[in-house]
């Protein structure tokens, strides 16, 4: 509406203004359209499988697929241990990492090190998962005196290293959106540097943080390939801590693993997709909820930052 | 840091190899795709033919070196060689997606069932054979073990090395995923030893590798490992266990001799499936794969050929 005011003044250009509005919002609308569809697809193709496979069967902790075994538990638990390991490595590095970027280094430093967290989160994800499988686990194994170092926690480590650049990125742009004045006032009224991070410029920009980390837990998800070739994929039901430090099979390397071999339309096939389901219902859980927060901050701080 | 090297480098010289094959093959292809569009433009009778081969990740690297041959024999034809397991290239044969589906275990039932539905009507033929070798890190001090005391470490009765005479070390139980022809085999042959109301699964802390090469990796440097795998994948830095068939019977270690004379006790044959009778190039292709010259290479891959 704003923009019409500004460019409206001639009266030929508004059929443009109009066409263009209409593109950009339907551009924008594609996008709830792209997930409605896909979710609907999704619920097309897994809603057989409960019919065809008793509920029992479902919530067992056994998944072994060809004997018709199809408890989702192990899986549904292999993903989050993995998860929370990884947010609680990503969380510290990433945030650390925002911090000395955007307060404490240098600029040259800063324009030097920036750069090169972006090129890591650009490394493909087989490649970790190839230097996790043959250097990151034997090592796990001697240090850490575990039967064998395709664990969880070797997931953990590694799903935390690609989450870490995604939360150093967003994390070091909101905290460079905190307005210098802040800071100036922090310190002037004698506040030490590092009290002025935590007291003032952290919690100003928290919503963005938030985000960051938000979005890190997402790329820690969805992440298949990384995982399939370090975490042994032994569909075991983790139960306690103790269970980060076994072999876990995740939703993603489940679906990937298998989904080629299945003949279409069969039950393992409708399980898979019902797998997809909670997969995507977790990920939007995430979404909603980093949303929510952020939102509420926004109210409630929007007359700091505006 | 010594192993690590040398894992590195074993693993870089089977991925030279495998690019290198990859590169023959595709030169090949296009060399055959020149020459062959130069014919075709005087006699259409010589125009490019492609077969479509895919399947068991046992077999890929046999059916690329038979592929690579073939484009000698006859340039016209023009093999496309993908793995991906044995369940895959059945389905990719039952959608009528490829001509040649290459497997480790023979069709089930099930499968067989969607094929007809389907339309396609799967027919069998033995290209080889193969010897699964159980294989454990070179460190560990057994020697070998009976089909029994494998079928019990890998359901999960026997769980440190110590209960069959080695080290006291837990046991970790390594596998290809459910999708290869390998661990059906194994899982009916050796876990269940061949019994049909036997319900044993394997134990639920099998790891479940998705390639060979992450179950080669694990053993090389895990001394806690056990791992199957066909004989063809064995490398010296892996030791073989010799296998019996029950206690007090000989132990017999993996190879062609072994195998043809049916004394290696865990030994399978490798199939390709054709959909309907063949006919034209992929019958010629696989009356090839069954002559003597083709075996051959079955023999320089580490499988067993198949004696008439």
């Amino acid at each position: 509406m704003k923009s019409k005011q500004i460019t409206g003044k001639e009266s030929g250009s508004s059929i443009r203004e109009f066409l263009i509005t209409a593109l950009i919002k339907a551009a924008g609308y594609s996008a709830i359209l792209f997930v409605g569809m896909i979710f609907f697809f999704l619920l097309l193709e897994s809603f057989p499988a409960l019919r065809e496979v008793e509920l029992s069967n479902l919530l067992s902790s056994r998944w072994y697929p060809i004997e018709d075994y199809y408890g989702v538990l192990p899986l549904v638990g292999g993903t989050l241990i993995i998860t929370i390991g990884a947010t609680l490595i990503a969380l510290p590095f990433g945030i650390g990492t925002a911090i000395y970027l955007s307060e404490i280094a240098p600029r040259w430093l800063r324009d030097t090190l920036k750069p090169l967290v972006e090129v890591l989160g650009g490394l493909p994800s087989v490649v970790l998962g190839f230097l996790g499988m043959l250097i990151l686990s034997p090592y796990l194994r001697i240090w850490l005196d575990i039967p064998t170092g395709l664990s969880a926690f070797a997931g953990a480590i590694l799903l935390g290293g690609i989450a870490i650049p995604t939360v150093v990125t967003v994390a070091e742009d909101a905290l460079d959106a905190v307005p210098k004045s802040y800071r100036d006032a922090s310190l002037a009224i004698g506040a030490t540097e590092w009290q002025t991070i935590w007291r003032v410029t952290l919690p100003a920009a928290r919503s963005g943080v938030l985000t960051a980390v938000m979005l890190g837990i997402g790329r820690a998800i969805g992440e298949t390939m990384t995982v399939m070739m370090v975490t042994g994929n032994a569909p075991i039901l983790p139960t306690g801590l103790k269970n980060l430090f076994s072999p876990v099979r995740t939703m993603t390397a489940t679906i990937a693993a298998e989904m080629g071999e299945v003949a279409n339309s069969s039950t393992h096939y409708h399980v898979l997709f019902l797998i997809g389901i909670i997969l995507f219902l977790i990920s939007l859980a995430v979404n909603v909820a980093a949303s929510a927060v952020v939102f509420r901050q926004k109210k409630s701080q929007g007359h700091i930052l505006s | 840091m010594d192993f690590l090297v040398s894992v590195q480098l074993s693993q870089y010289n089977l991925y030279v190899q495998n690019i290198k094959r990859l590169l023959v093959l595709t030169f090949i292809i296009l060399l055959a795709g020149c020459s062959g569009r130069g014919i075709s433009a005087q006699d259409p009778s010589q125009q490019i033919k492609i077969i479509e081969n895919k399947g068991s990740d046992t077999i890929v690297n046999l059916a690329l070196a038979w592929a690579e041959e073939y484009q000698v024999i006859d340039p016209t034809v023009q093999l496309s060689v993908t793995g991906g397991g044995s369940g895959t290239g059945i389905a990719a044969l039952i959608n009528g997606t490829v001509d040649l589906a290459n497997a480790s275990r023979r069709i089930k039932e099930e499968e067989r069932n969607a094929a007809l539905e389907n339309g396609s009507d799967p027919v069998e033929f033995v290209i080889a054979r193969d010897a699964i070798a159980i294989i454990v890190n070179l460190e560990n001090p057994i020697e070998h073990l009976t089909l029994q005391q494998i079928s019990a470490i890998y359901s999960g009765a026997i769980n440190n090395w110590k209960e069959v005479g080695g080290e006291d070390r837990p046991i970790v139980r390594l596998s290809r995923e459910t999708n290869s022809g390998t661990h059906v085999y194994f899982l009916e042959e050796v876990i269940r030893l061949g019994e049909k109301d036997n319900h044993t699964l394997f134990a639920q802390n099998t790891l479940l590798l998705p390639s060979s090469e992450g179950i080669g990796a694990e053993i090389r440097q895990n001394p806690n490992a056990i791992g199957y795998d066909g004989l063809g994948y064995v490398t010296d830095e892996m030791k073989v266990i010799g296998v019996a068939l029950a206690d007090g019977e000989p132990y017999i270690f993996p190879s062609a001799r072994t195998v043809n004379n049916d004394q290696y006790p865990i030994a399978r044959d490798l199939y390709m499936y054709t959909n309907g009778e063949p006919e034209g190039v992929i019958k010629e292709y696989l009356d090839w794969i069954l002559s003597s010259e083709a075996q051959e290479i079955v023999t320089e891959l580490g499988f067993v050929p198949i004696t008439k």
